[in-house]
């Protein structure tokens, strides 16, 4: 999945001479912690809510010093060697990114002009989906040994049972030699599914069903 | 107030066509062990059964998506090709279709509203509906051996009808996930469900923060409790939940979905009840009902798939809480010889799991404080009891 298709489009942007209140203003009024500042539509820096919070006075303070709100300008604050993403980068490449760097959200830029924006929760919300969480689904983990046609194997089983899946993802296993499939199928009853997979000799693990004692 | 020994008893012999297949383990032949239980053990009166009529189309659109029931109608026919209804969760091992799917479902809708209508009009003051509690059934996709949604079809028809606010409790072991996805955001309808996590478990939802959208934020209740939760665990949930919330909610109509897949002998779940939460159950929302709406309250099933050794035994003793009756400690003998012949495996003889019954659970103290923690998770976050 690319950029472009989870990216938000309609961005609120600042331009370098807003004041601090006004970007704060901005910031509070859609509730958005990163603010890219934009001339001529091109990106030229950006802004976070932590960075204007640290720069406004106490609110333990009198209110005549919120005057330094008013007098500095965006452009004196926002930082200027933005990471960015392109829209046609792959999803996972703006999670390293963002990840990599320690930021919030990378400000999308084709061309030097800004086309949209990426958060952590942008993300997080395209991993959801990515997982099958949102659909109904019981979830199985299969054991298999590290060689090709072991996805295939499980998946032919599947089709036997006329059972629909919703995500796989294979991770590394906790045993040397061995991978971890797992499986969001859609059906609420699973068992022969289990019963086939051991079967065919390969083993269902961390589901409850296989344990006696509690062991969750 | 006690049960006046007269509330209806919603059925019908065609609920049992509600079948996917012979091999499935939604068994509609729970249905018939659980009547011939109800008469045998003789809480039954002939007056008390009231036949229910198919929900209509318009009613049924009310939550369903009209071109999903157009797929359900023609998934129905004779010759109809499996294949051709997947995209509406049809035609799959969980939910085949088969000839007459849409009127059995509709009839089983009709059978919820019927009972929400004999409740809410004061000519009954609590109405069971056993073959009710397709809480899985979403708008446009039948899901979980739901096809529609009966609880929600019945919920829809009271708002609308007579404007009421309406508490839905869930003690299934799945996530009530279809009734809460439907009234997500709405405020006047709280859904409280309470279930074995979704961590391996159908349908996987269920998590604490599903708590409602938009002006119903706060009006989704989720208690997923661990795999192998035992009977005190479960029951200290229910109570610390359900009640507070629903005293303080005031509806004017509670439902309760009684499905009872949270026995240790349920092939699909894995938790670790015994029947004594389906005695004690029904008696606390029995309770909230009479507390908070005039007694009004419509009991459903729901899931229960050992269907000799647990769907008997706890909807008789639902039904008998709905009626005042004086449980026997034996289920009799001539239904156990009746239905022994037939079982795969030995019925029982108690109606409440004697103790020692079932080996304790070697976690039991980390699985309690896990769901103690969890109980108090939710609570803190319902905004609505501050």
């Amino acid at each position: 999945m690319l950029v472009e298709q989870i990216m938000t489009r309609e961005v609120v942007t600042l331009s370098p001479d807003n004041t601090l209140q006004e970007a704060l203003d901005l910031s509070h009024h859609h509730r958005l912690r990163h603010l890219p500042v934009v001339q001529d539509g091109l990106l030229v820096g950006l802004i976070s809510d932590r960075d204007l919070r640290a720069a406004a006075p106490s609110t333990l303070e009198q209110a005549e010093s919120d005057q330094i709100l008013h007098d500095i300008r965006v452009e004196q604050l926002m930082i200027k060697d933005v990471i960015t993403a392109h829209p046609l980068d792959f999803v996972e490449d703006a999670a390293a990114q963002i990840y990599k760097h320690s930021v919030g959200c990378l400000p999308v830029v084709s061309q030097g002009k800004l086309t949209g924006i990426v958060t952590e929760r942008d993300i997080l919300r395209n991993l959801v989906e990515m997982m099958g969480v949102n659909a109904p689904t019981s979830r199985i983990e299969v054991e298999v040994p590290d060689k090709t046609g072991m996805l295939a194997n499980i998946s032919d089983l599947l089709r036997a049972r006329r059972i629909n899946t919703s995500a796989v993802m294979v991770f590394p296993s906790a045993k040397e030699g061995y991978r971890t499939i797992v499986f969001r199928i859609r059906t609420m009853d699973p068992r022969r599914f289990i019963q086939d997979i051991e079967a065919a000799g390969y083993r269902v693990v961390g589901h409850p069903s296989m344990m006696t004692d509690g062991e969750v | 107030m006690v049960a006046n020994g007269k509330s209806a008893f919603i059925y019908s012999d065609a609920f049992t066509k509600y079948k996917f297949a012979e091999e499935h383990p939604f068994n509609p032949k729970r249905l018939e062990m659980t009547l011939d239980l109800i008469k045998t053990i003789g809480f039954l009166d002939a007056d008390q059964i009231i036949t229910p009529r198919m929900a209509t189309q318009e009613e049924l659109a009310r939550v369903h998506d009209t071109r999903y029931l157009d797929a359900v109608q023609a998934a129905s026919q004779p010759q109809a090709n499996p294949d051709d209804f997947a995209t509406w969760g049809l035609g799959t091992e969980d939910t085949p279709i088969f000839a007459g799917m849409h009127e059995a479902t509709s009839l089983i809708a009709g059978g919820t509203l019927l009972a929400a209508d004999l409740v809410m009009s004061g000519q009954y003051r609590y109405a069971l509906n056993m073959a009710g509690g397709l809480h899985h059934a979403r708008r446009a996709e039948a899901s979980g051996f739901c096809v529609y949604n009966d609880i929600a079809v019945a919920i829809a028809h009271v708002r609308e009808k007579y404007g009421a606010r309406v508490a839905y409790i869930d003690t299934d072991a799945h996530h009530g996930d279809g009734v809460q996805w439907i009234f997500y955001e709405d405020p006047d309808v709280l859904t409280i469900s309470l279930h074995e996590t979704g961590k391996y478990l159908y349908p996987g939802t269920g998590e604490i923060i599903e708590r409602g959208e938009g002006r119903g934020y706060g009006y989704a209740v989720n208690v997923p409790l661990e795999a192998f939760t035992e009977d005190d665990s479960w029951m200290n949930a229910v109570r610390s939940v359900i009640i507070p919330t629903i005293q303080k909610f005031a509806p004017d109509i509670i439902f309760h979905q009684n499905g009872c897949d949270a026995h240790t002998y349920d092939p699909l779940t894995h938790l670790s009840a015994s029947t004594h939460i389906y005695r004690e159950m029904p008696k606390i929302t029995r309770l909230l009902a009479e507390e908070m709406c005039d007694g009004r309250l419509v009991a459903v099933g729901g899931g229960g798939y050992d269907i000799w050794r647990v769907v008997p035994r706890a909807w008789t003793m639902l039904w008998a809480e709905l009626n005042g009756n004086e449980l026997p400690e034996r289920l009799p003998k001539a239904w156990l010889e009746r239905w022994q012949l037939e079982a795969s495996t030995a019925l029982p003889e108690f109606f409440l799991d004697p103790p020692g019954s079932f080996e304790a659970i070697p976690r039991r103290a980390e699985i309690e404080e896990k769901n103690e923690i969890m109980v108090r998770r939710v609570l803190n976050g319902t905004p609505f009891l501050y």
